[in-house]
């Protein structure tokens, strides 16, 4: 869209240009979801639906920085994979640090709390 | 219109959708059309440093699932109290909302940059290095109330678990830093706006490019990850 408007007034237009209210409205958007994931805390949420809305709210605002506030949404998609993509990666890191821990957590367990297995 | 059709820096139309992908991946001269140079390489800045706050985060959660003390309960070692009321997380829920509104600002200072207002700009991005400079601020209160006050250290606490102050100074620390670096380059690029360098194309002092409006927008991008970082941070770390 701004590119096509830059070639139209005959000059080349590399930035992002979009209306103010759309800023405003993410801004908006970002401040209900923080003050639902506090109040997630305020309640004393516990269990599986505590962890649900924090990672549900945690995703939805980066989400919404990274399409709105970080342009990525009018980006093309060579770029937005080449940045995006990588970040899978760290995943198969959350699955092996997860791993590790749980095993650390059961040798810990067995030499230093001699009563508990 | 003719400048355009002439120009061979890319072609008129770009295929889109996967094939646009390989289209762009394959071609000569550069692999991120319609983006300025400086902006892929801060993204790509910004993938790294993904990296090192993730190995900073994952490991933050190994740390604590493996360990067998009780780990202090952030709702209530972050809590404030107001008027004798003890209030969880008031503190950080400020911060979170000075950096939400820091990103708000700057996001339309990149809009006013783009339409060359100048004045709009400088004063947009002063207002977020404010707001950026708040939450530094803060940062340093919670420190101090927590070495002080609370006798929190890196190597152990009071309250439980030793890793809990190595990670928690290593992880805000690391973020802090992020800010307050971003604060300083926001005056920087601030007043190379108001001066007019954008508009001058007048050379950068370090690398004596022309200086160009998607300077502000580069500027912005660092910012935004530096509150995106936070969103994940006040996630796992002052909500788990």
């Amino acid at each position: 869209m701004a590119h096509a408007e830059g070639q139209q007034l005959g000059t080349h237009v590399e930035g992002q240009q979009h209306p103010i209210g759309i800023y405003l409205k993410i801004w908006g958007l970002l401040f209900v979801l923080s003050t639902a994931s506090y109040l997630v805390d305020y309640f004393h949420l516990q269990g599986y639906l505590r962890w649900f809305l924090i990672i549900v709210f945690m995703l939805l605002k980066a989400g919404l920085i990274v399409a709105v506030f970080m342009h990525m949404l009018w980006e093309r998609l060579a770029m937005v994979y080449a940045i995006l993509v990588p970040t899978v990666l760290l995943m198969v890191l959350l699955g092996i640090g997860a791993l590790e821990a749980d095993y650390t957590f059961l040798t810990r367990g067995v030499f230093f709390l001699k009563g508990l297995f | 219109m003719t400048q355009a059709r002439t120009s061979t820096a890319e072609p008129l139309t770009l295929p889109e959708g996967i094939q646009g992908i390989v289209s762009d991946w394959s071609s000569d001269q550069r692999a991120f059309k319609n983006v300025p140079w400086g902006k892929a390489m801060m993204w790509i800045f910004l993938l790294s440093d993904t990296f090192i706050f993730s190995c900073f985060l994952i490991s933050y959660m190994t740390v604590r699932m493996s360990t067998t003390e009780p780990w202090p309960n952030p709702s209530e070692v972050f809590g404030l109290t107001v008027g004798g009321k003890s209030i969880p997380l008031l503190l950080i829920a400020i911060m979170t909302f000075v950096l939400i509104s820091s990103s708000g600002t700057m996001a339309m200072a990149v809009k006013f940059g783009y339409e060359k207002n100048r004045k709009m700009t400088f004063i947009l991005m002063l207002c977020t290095a404010a707001l950026g400079a708040t939450f530094v601020g803060m940062q340093a209160f919670e420190w101090t109330k927590l070495i002080v006050h609370e006798g929190i250290r890196p190597w152990g606490n009071p309250l439980g678990a030793a890793q809990f102050g190595s990670v928690f100074f290593m992880v805000t620390g690391f973020h802090g830093t992020h800010v307050s670096i971003g604060v300083i380059f926001l005056i920087i690029i601030a007043r190379k706006v108001l001066r007019g360098d954008m508009d001058q194309e007048r050379p950068g002092f370090f690398t004596s490019r022309k200086s160009k409006y998607e300077a502000v927008e580069i500027m912005g991008l660092y910012w935004h990850f530096v509150d995106l970082v936070w969103v994940f941070i006040f996630a796992v770390f002052y909500l788990w």
